[in-house]
């Protein structure tokens, strides 16, 4: 009897519980990281997009975050938060990719936003950004300041979005010299300060007197400034761990994607689609361009505006490959399918590509 | 000559954390201590070291703070293993696990903030050569004083070091203490003086690596030196090859490095009265006196 009382009671006062989260109206957005906020890279770039949503929507919105999760274990996660009421779940890695699908079918009524991936379902929506047209105008930055005409390039993982990465970086330098020679180091990490550094090291002592990376961390930039040499910010302007060194940074800005979506979720229209943002919606962007003359400066800052308004396109065929197969249409800029599956080097490039 | 000399230079401070470290645990090792905590001893000491150094503006404060950091941690862990007799291989691993976490809430807000680098002449900064002076410090006192065989006789049989009338508890506090402070400055040197940040879980698996390198030395000092300077110029080398562009595939140079050590380590175990002389007996096992 008592125990029935008790069940009766918890009951209710659950009963009590959802009315009143239901009377504020708010709807609870959720995000899952793979990193720390405190990577100052990728992770932290999601949460600030997060932060901002929370600025924005005000207490249109509740927001809650889960993360250092791995993606081999993040199925779990994805589905206590959708247990736990939220409306909108984003899921910021590659690897969340079957998990979410996944968990979406047990959650109909639950949006799901996955960042970097290729698989949609009605309530699953993918979402990327184009970092490739960063890449394109740091490479003509590249080519203008260097003094040896070789960059260093430090990579991650030989996926689709890096390759495209180097190769927009290859196509912007040798617009402006076609001798430009890049050599590549894998690293075989997103993030590792200190092999970062290592790598740095190396490829500067090889040549090398400009640094681009596709890690995440500051370290490679931090070798620049100590050996007076030059590079590039990456996710996050980094300006304040190399005044001297960096040139501009490709930054992230999650925020307006975010904002939309939320916004979307708010006002019942939200649906499914695969968004694959770039400069032009803000979501890509440069640093301020700094430690450079004033005309290559101003040529750099037409270059990112052509691309903005989409005169100009980074990858315009034709284009030819590492191999001397040629690929794309005069005038025309591959399809999103071509980049987004990219796994060839362009002509160049002395570096072999991982298979 | 000048690329010889810079990565000769990379080499060396990517083994010194490695060689700090390792000496450290192989100290505490040699006492009959297994503390899995070095990770853990590390990153704390990374962060305590970033943020002393941020907010004094010394970077010798900061490695003091880095010292202090590591002892801490392995006090806890000696409270635990030795005078609560916890089981080491748990509490070691815990360590780990709270000293990632730990350091990433201390560390909130430093992430992004530049760091104090440690001074340097010619790229050689006071820990590179500093390591190995220790190391030959700890090689000395291990097998040349009386100190170091009492550590070595507690090590091999707590029981006899007992009867013996030596404080068998009192030694491996000490042990785990200089354990910690090596660690501690391993995590110091890393974010003062091979990448000066913090950032969360910087140590990146390096206290591990240590641990390996323990086992590899089988228990000699001497022997650390030569793998973490093994291990850092596979790893420098393998960028080095990477640059030439010879097709190698860069997973397999990745792994070069622990590929290299795992084989070093079949080869010297294959020695079975070399492991048997040097490895603590001991090892692990926990001691509750009589009284």
């Amino acid at each position: 009897m008592k125990k029935w009382l008790v069940s009766a009671a918890i009951f209710a006062f659950a009963l009590g519980a959802g009315a009143a989260s239901a009377s504020a109206e708010k709807v609870k957005a959720c995000w899952i990281y793979v990193g720390s906020i405190g990577d100052f890279g990728w992770s932290y770039e999601h949460n600030q997009g997060r932060l901002a949503v929370e600025q924005e929507l005000g207490d249109k919105v509740e927001t809650v975050y889960v993360e250092n999760v791995a993606e081999a274990d993040s199925e779990r996660t994805i589905e206590r938060l959708a247990r736990d009421g939220c409306a909108i779940i984003f899921t910021t890695s590659f690897g969340y990719m079957e998990p979410t699908l996944k968990v979406a079918k047990k959650f109909p009524d639950v949006k799901f936003e996955h960042a970097t991936g290729y698989k949609t379902a009605d309530n699953v929506t993918t979402y990327n950004a184009k970092f490739h047209e960063g890449r394109y105008v740091i490479g003509q930055i590249a080519a203008k300041m260097s003094k040896t005409g070789v960059a260093g390039y430090i990579v991650s993982f030989p996926i689709p979005e890096v390759v495209a990465g180097i190769n927009a970086f290859m196509l912007g330098a040798q617009s402006i010299n076609p001798d430009f020679k890049v050599k590549i180091v894998w690293v075989n990490s997103w993030y590792d300060p200190g092999k970062e550094a290592d790598a740095a090291k190396v490829l500067f002592s090889q040549g090398a007197d400009i640094i681009v990376q596709h890690t995440d961390s500051t370290a490679p930039l931090q070798v620049a400034e100590e050996q007076g040499k030059l590079g590039f910010g990456q996710a996050s302007d980094m300006i304040k761990f190399a005044p001297k060194a960096q040139l501009t940074a490709i930054v992230d800005h999650w925020a307006p994607y975010y904002i939309r979506r939320v916004n979307d979720v708010i006002n019942g229209t939200w649906k499914s689609q695969s968004s694959w943002d770039g400069m032009a919606e803000g979501t890509v962007n440069v640093a301020p361009f700094t430690n450079m003359p004033d005309d290559v400066a101003k040529m750099a800052g037409e270059t990112a505006e052509a691309i903005k308004t989409g005169k100009l396109h980074p990858f315009t065929g034709p284009i030819t490959k590492q191999d001397g197969t040629v690929i794309g249409e005069a005038g025309k800029p591959l399809s999103d399918g071509d980049i987004l599956g990219m796994n060839w080097y362009v002509k160049g490039i002395d570096d072999k590509l991982p298979q | 000559m000048d690329m010889f000399y810079a990565v000769a230079l990379t080499i060396m401070t990517a083994a010194t954390p490695l060689l700090l470290a390792a000496v450290g645990e192989l100290v505490v090792e040699r006492s009959g201590v297994l503390n899995l905590g070095v990770e853990g001893m590390m990153i704390m000491g990374a962060v305590c070291g970033f943020g002393a150094a941020f907010y004094t503006g010394s970077t010798g404060i900061g490695l003091i703070a880095s010292i202090a950091a590591g002892v801490s941690m392995s006090l806890l862990f000696g409270f635990l293993t030795l005078t609560l007799v916890s089981n080491q291989v748990a509490t070691g691993l815990a360590l780990t696990l709270l000293g990632l976490g730990l350091s990433g809430l201390i560390g909130e807000g430093f992430v992004g903030q530049p760091g104090v680098k440690l001074w340097s002449v010619a790229g050689i900064d006071p820990l590179i050569p500093g390591a190995i002076l220790l190391t030959a410090a700890v090689s000395y006192f291990l097998f040349r004083s009386k100190a170091g065989l009492v550590i070595r006789a507690v090590g091999d049989s707590h029981v006899s070091a007992h009867s013996l009338g030596y404080n068998v508890i009192a030694v491996r506090y000490l042990c785990v203490m200089f354990g910690g402070a090596c660690a501690g400055l391993a995590g110091g040197y890393l974010s003062l003086a091979y990448t000066p940040q913090w950032v969360e879980n910087m140590t990146a698996g390096r206290g591990w690596i240590a641990l390996a390198l323990v086992v590899f030395a089988s228990w000699l000092p001497w022997r650390a030196v030569v793998g973490a300077y093994l291990f850092g110029a596979i790893s420098i080398l393998s960028y080095t090859v990477q640059t030439f562009a010879l097709g190698i595939p860069s997973q397999f140079l990745s792994s070069l490095p622990y590929l290299v050590t795992i084989i070093a380590l079949v080869v010297i175990s294959g020695n079975r009265a070399m492991m048997r002389a040097n490895t603590p007996a001991c090892l692990g096992k926990p001691f509750v006196p009589d009284r």
